[in-house]
């Protein structure tokens, strides 16, 4: 294990510690929206997807590279595109019933 | 990364200023987070997110050098098209659908960029790299697997009812030990046949997803998909560590929580542990025992609160022939605080625009209408609040259990719609049946309790209703409630 490797573990722990601990104040009403704004974020994973792509169209294999790669891209902008699109609409929807009202909770 | 680039670079970013950059865009999605806490706040917060998605893919590419190769951006283009008319089309009741859609879709673009990673550090002496690799596309493969099934069954492609294959248990067992060792000998294998390795990881764990979520019922689906929505996530995370790239492994923690998170809350609100769950032992295997013969086996599976989508018999044909039209129409209107209990039976009737009728006609008559939500109503987390907040029901009316358990006993009546297992009181002192222990709204607390249900028989759980045989205070109105209410409303 390199040290930029164990470096990446602890931001593993610490995102997934924290990321915990703000998820639990989320109010349960809101647990639709919260969970296709994470199918969103999983599609984080895009970059990957492009780094991978660009690397092999420069490797041994560029046409099976580019396939594969490009359906990576192209699934996992629609997990970012669709889950952030799809929760802004539905806090939209929120947001409506809300007017005038400045009560939360 | 620099394993899978050949690029000559010049960069505009130094690699500290790019690490920073990473881990500031990780804040700002963990920001986002924070303002998803409060309604009022967590448009702003999907919004912070998706900017911090948008700047890591704007830095990666710089970063990276590839900002001027044409050939990714027809892809990205295409996912962008989709993603976007797949969000603006879908009904909000078939949320849970394409979550569990959506899951999948991100834990097979992880799966393939960690068969990329694999492939380059095959036989190489980066033995974490090859490990996590291979980690990554399984769980990203059974995260697809066991996805599309769920979806299937959401969107009623596949039938809702377990399928149990003969040796179930055996089979993913099997399949649960082989993966492992998969993994251990293509990390020991030699130089070739990476290929290999890498389908027979990619077969197995397509299995196992199939294996775990075709055995999965209607009602275990919102923890379903909240484990899958985790799985999602901790795939980008392996993924991440595969390719060496911070903002796969931060975002991705950030999701395998948050979808664990909502696993462990649905797991309790039914009484369920996780490790049930995922070794199928689901109600259906309790419900057998304690279905009288001569029930509907299947259709009580059907939906998860014995409610009914097909049109019946609707009128107001009650078990208790002093209970008529007239007693219901004096009931609601003498009632002065109301407690609406909504089920998914209410959102496959396609009544919640009738259910915010009612409650108008009640305030127009001076009562309190409030919205008692159990945490597992609908089929994923918070889906019912999403489904009346669509029908215009305003969010301070909806209360959480917990919020409004007390309230039953002093309330003058409660309205049940398409509700039956979240209200069982059996669920108190029936020891042995599938939803001993599980925490219930108190609607028998309540001295007047109205039910638009589809029929008597048990819920998904299989457990009678003795609220049902109640004489005193309980009214039932069968049929689809989308008929019934109608009817009901037009008589008021």
């Amino acid at each position: 294990m390199t040290s930029i490797q164990l470096i990446l573990v602890v931001i593993f722990i610490v995102a997934a510690v924290v990321g915990y601990l703000l998820i639990n104040n989320v109010p349960s009403r809101l647990h639709t929206p919260l969970m296709s704004g994470m199918n969103a974020l999983s599609g984080v994973t895009i970059v990957g997807a492009l780094l991978a792509t660009a690397g092999a169209l420069s490797g041994s294999n560029p046409v099976v590279g580019y396939i594969f790669g490009t359906l990576a891209i192209i699934l996992a902008m629609i997990n970012v595109a669709g889950g952030f699109a799809v929760t802004d609409r539905m806090l939209g929807m929120f947001g409506r019933n809300n007017q005038n009202r400045d009560k939360d909770d | 990364m620099q394993i899978l680039l050949n690029f000559s670079t010049f960069h505009i970013l130094s690699d500290g200023l790019y690490y920073a950059l990473c881990v500031i865009l990780s804040l700002a999605v963990l920001l986002g987070l924070h303002f998803m806490s409060r309604v009022k706040t967590a448009k702003l917060g999907n919004q912070v997110s998706a900017l911090a998605i948008a700047l890591g893919i704007i830095i990666t590419l710089v970063k990276k050098d590839i900002l001027p190769l044409w050939a990714i951006y027809p892809g990205m283009v295409a996912g962008l098209i989709i993603g976007l008319r797949v969000a603006s089309k879908v009904k909000m009741i078939e949320m849970p659908q394409l979550v569990a859609l959506l899951n999948g879709i991100g834990g097979a673009a992880s799966a393939i960029v960690a068969s990329f990673a694999f492939l380059s550090l095959h036989g190489g002496s980066d033995i974490f790299g090859r490990l996590t690799s291979l980690v990554a596309v399984s769980v990203g493969m059974v995260t697809l697997s066991g996805s599309v099934v769920a979806a299937g069954k959401l969107h009623k492609v596949l039938t809702q009812k377990p399928v149990i294959l003969r040796h179930h248990q055996l089979y993913s067992t099997v399949l649960f030990f082989i993966l492992p060792l998969l993994i251990v000998v293509s990390l020991v294998g030699n130089d070739a046949g990476g290929v290999i390795y890498l389908s027979s990881v990619v077969f197995v764990s397509l299995a196992f997803g199939l294996v775990f979520a075709i055995r999965v019922g209607g009602a275990d689906m919102p923890i379903t998909i909240s484990l899958l929505n985790s799985l999602s996530g901790v795939a980008a995370a392996i993924a991440g560590f595969a390719v060496t790239d911070i903002l796969l492994v931060s975002i991705g923690a950030i999701v395998g929580a948050s979808g664990l998170f909502l696993t462990r809350i649905m797991c309790r609100a039914m009484n369920r542990s996780l490790p049930d769950i995922l070794l199928g032992r689901t109600s259906l295997q309790g419900s057998s025992v304690v279905t009288p013969a001569g029930q509907r086996a299947d259709g009580a599976i059907e939906g998860e609160q014995g409610e009914g989508i097909q049109v019946g018999d609707p009128g107001f044909a009650t078990d208790d022939e002093t209970s008529g039209p007239v007693d219901v129409r004096e009931l609601i209107s003498r009632a002065k605080k109301v407690i609406i209990v909504p089920g998914y039976g209410m959102a496959l009737a396609h009544a919640q625009h009738l259910v915010k009728q009612l409650a108008g006609k009640l305030k127009s008559n001076g009562a309190d209408v409030r919205y008692a939500i159990h945490p597992v109503a609908g089929r994923m987390p918070g889906h019912m609040d999403v489904l009346l907040i669509e029908a215009g029901v305003p969010f301070e009316e909806v209360y959480e259990m917990d919020d409004i358990n007390d309230d039953f006993r002093d309330a003058d009546l409660t309205i049940v719609v398409g509700a039956n297992d979240v209200l069982n009181p059996s669920a108190r002192n029936a020891e042995g049946t599938p939803i001993y222990g599980m925490p219930i709204l108190n609607v028998d607390e309540c001295s007047n309790v109205l039910i638009f249900n589809y029929d008597l028989q048990p819920g998904y759980s299989g457990v009678e209703n003795p609220l049902y045989s109640r004489k005193k205070g309980v009214t039932i109105i069968q049929g689809d409630a989308s008929v019934t209410l109608a009817e009901l409303l037009s008589n008021l």
